[in-house]
């Protein structure tokens, strides 16, 4: 018998939803506290449901929105891309059929569907969060487990409000240090997912622990949690602490009186136990960190800002070398050229990456009396419609709209290319999403990833810069 | 479900990694409401190229996908596993696969067969060097072959034995309920429900 040790954070999470335990090959059964909806994964789980004659076993655990699908300009038209509109309709359907609430385009409480559950605070400290996307991992920023699934579980997770899964390895990444002032969680998370690739991940959930990630807000974590699945891993998380309980009070749907006292004391135990062992660990000195891009098709194809292009030649492994073959013929980009001279076409601001407040603020920042270049356009899609209303009431759209940039309504917009924001064929964009695959944000499109004040700063001068080269 | 137990069919070498999910079915293909019919929209960037391997005979005919590491990164769509399926395909066989993709591939009645990297080395070779070469996967030995060559692969017991029997996940986790309900019973008054009145 193994001597009894601590437990991480993944694993109390994970012990207070099961079900039943799996008997030998058998998965254990989760329980699910939250399922997020929206229009592109569930109209075949509905279905399903309604084949079966079944019913939503906990609509009031349940909660959609539309955003994948809808347009940032003209929202009060109908949808014009009949096939999306078709689309958005039948989730509207599907949730009076169903009874599940829905925000629909134009409501105050529309958005990406992982920022409005944070900003509603119908995500909490060690709760279980699923959705039919794969950057639900997003919610593990409050210590809460968070997975993206598929539309079959989607229709498992409606009809039984659980998930027959088995137990994710877990790894630590240790993040220790300060930052350097125009450094930011993006880098942090880009950074990590070039260190163990795109498949360091697969079958663990990622710990962000050490000084660095407790020094961060919550804008700040979501933006690393955001990106673990871009490791391969299907959840991060993080230990919730002052910052999260603060993040917390007094959202409409946070605890209030003496039950969140109760809640409370109940997050406080949330902690990876001091004798507790993780299967990996990785460590990142965050004092070593600056601006990282990526130059590739995928998310781990990235460099800090200060390099160049990267020779496939010295890559001595041959399937990575033939991967950034492919990659820099896709991107049209030639070995040495320094990154600071890969002109771009398009700035992007937005995503359930990089588009709550914060983000807005950071780029504002860097925007505030400049101009955005001549040949760039630069969209600014806030993550939700309460985003939207804040960096309103602050006059953040005044500046994007001053430097000559778009300010558009709230979506997932340009991050995945299913509205009308797309890249032309051959266009070239520094984007604040997740993705930089081939044809992502529009086919033929060529995508690097940036933090906002990189975006910001690559806008005003044409080129990929952090806001130093402005000065 | 309809149950997998063995199948036969054209390998198709697919010399990739990190072929992720964006690229099995782009974006704009899942607009559609229904669960059939996607196959126009399986690799649709790559099939524009007439030298894509699925524009070549006898490629196009092929129902044993091999390809390289960390197939189906990215997005959860499950759309890339009824695009693949819709197409034809029965079998993925790559060295590492994408948990959610891995996972969907279960539920979707796909194969996705792990292999050692050097046996997926091995079978492109044999499949580039006898275009139209018959690969078998056997589900219930865990075996791929082709000609000559046989490799073991890898798959959950628990994914293996819903594929062999062609369970539905739903009604297996129905015969729980009372245990589901038993476990709401207990759980704390403070989570969070949707329906709740936010206060203003």
């Amino acid at each position: 018998m193994a001597e009894k040790r601590g437990r991480t954070l993944a694993e109390k999470v994970w012990d207070a939803h099961t079900v039943r335990r799996g008997e030998g090959a058998e998965p254990d059964l989760l329980y699910i506290d939250l399922h997020l909806v929206h229009e592109v994964t569930s109209p075949q789980a509905f279905d399903g449901l309604r084949l079966a004659g079944r019913q939503v076993r906990r609509p009031d655990l349940t909660i959609a929105t539309e955003d994948h699908n809808v347009p940032t300009v003209d929202i009060e038209l109908p949808i014009a891309d009949p096939v999306s509109r078709t689309q958005v309709d039948t989730l509207r359907r599907n949730c009076k059929e169903f009874g599940v609430r829905l925000h629909p385009m134009g409501d105050a409480e529309q958005g990406i569907v992982h920022v409005i559950g944070p900003q509603l605070g119908l995500t909490q400290p060690g709760m279980t969060v699923v959705c039919g996307d794969s950057h639900t991992s997003t919610h593990g920023a409050f210590g809460a487990m968070a997975f993206g699934i598929g539309t079959s579980e989607v229709e498992h997770v409606l009809a039984t409000q659980t998930l027959p899964l088995r137990p994710f390895k877990t790894m630590a990444v240790n993040v220790e240090g300060d930052l350097r002032p125009g450094v930011t969680a993006k880098d942090i998370i880009l950074a990590v997912i070039a260190k163990i690739g795109t498949g360091g991940g697969q079958g663990y959930v990622l710990e962000y622990r050490g000084s660095a990630i407790e020094s961060l807000s919550m804008e700040a974590r979501m933006t690393i949690c955001n990106m673990s699945i871009e490791a391969g891993a299907r959840a991060g998380m993080i230990a919730p602490d002052e910052t999260t309980f603060a993040y917390l009070k007094g959202r409409p749907h946070a605890p209030k009186g003496a039950d969140w006292d109760a809640a409370v004391a109940d997050w406080r135990e949330l902690r990876t136990d001091d004798d507790a062992v993780f299967d990996a660990e990785v460590h990142l000195n965050a004092n070593e960190l600056t601006p990282f891009v990526t130059w590739g098709t995928n998310p781990g194809q990235g460099l800090p800002l200060g390099e160049s292009v990267p020779d496939p030649a010295a890559i001595a492994d041959e399937t990575e070398r033939f991967a950034a073959e492919k990659a820099l013929s896709y991107m049209d980009l030639q070995p040495g050229t320094p990154l600071r001279e890969i002109a771009v076409d398009t700035v992007f601001l937005g995503s359930c990456t990089n588009g709550r407040i914060e983000d807005l603020r950071a780029a504002a920042g860097v925007l505030r009396g400049r101009k955005v270049a001549d040949n760039v356009r630069m969209l600014v899609v806030p993550g939700s419609m309460r985003v939207r209303k804040a960096a309103e009431e602050e006059g953040l759209d005044e500046v994007f709209t001053a430097a000559g940039a778009e300010w558009r309504q709230a979506g997932c917009s340009m991050c995945l290319g299913m509205n009308p924001d797309q890249l032309k064929p051959g266009e070239r964009s520094a984007s604040t999403s997740n993705r930089n695959f081939e044809g992502r944000q529009g086919k033929g499109g060529r995508t690097h990833l940036v933090s906002p004040l990189v975006a910001a700063a690559t806008a005003v001068r044409g080129t990929l810069s952090s806001p130093e080269d402005l000065n | 479900m309809e149950p997998f137990t063995k199948h036969t069919g054209v390998g198709v070498p697919l010399r990739r990694s990190n072929v992720d999910t964006d690229q099995i079915i782009p974006a704009v293909y899942l607009k559609r409401v229904t669960r059939t019919g996607f196959e126009d929209g399986l690799f649709a960037a790559w099939r524009g190229d007439e030298q894509f391997i699925l524009n070549q005979e006898p490629f196009r005919q092929g129902s044993v996908l091999v390809a390289g590491p960390d197939f189906g990164t990215g997005s959860s769509r499950e759309h890339a596993v009824w695009a693949l399926k819709d197409y034809g395909f029965r079998v993925v066989i790559s060295s590492r696969f994408a948990d959610i993709f891995r996972g969907n591939s279960g539920k979707g009645g796909l194969v996705a067969a792990q292999c050692e990297q050097s046996d997926v080395e091995q079978l492109w070779k044999l499949l580039e060097n006898e275009p139209g070469t018959e690969v078998t996967v056997d589900l219930e030995a865990k075996t791929v072959r082709a000609k000559d060559f046989t490799a073991p692969f890898q798959i959950d017991d628990y994914t293996r034995w819903r594929l062999l029997e062609g369970l539905d996940d739903i009604a297996l986790t129905l015969r729980h309920a009372d245990e589901i309900a038993a476990f709401e019973a207990q759980r704390p008054s403070w989570k969070p429900l949707t329906t709740a009145q936010a206060a203003s």
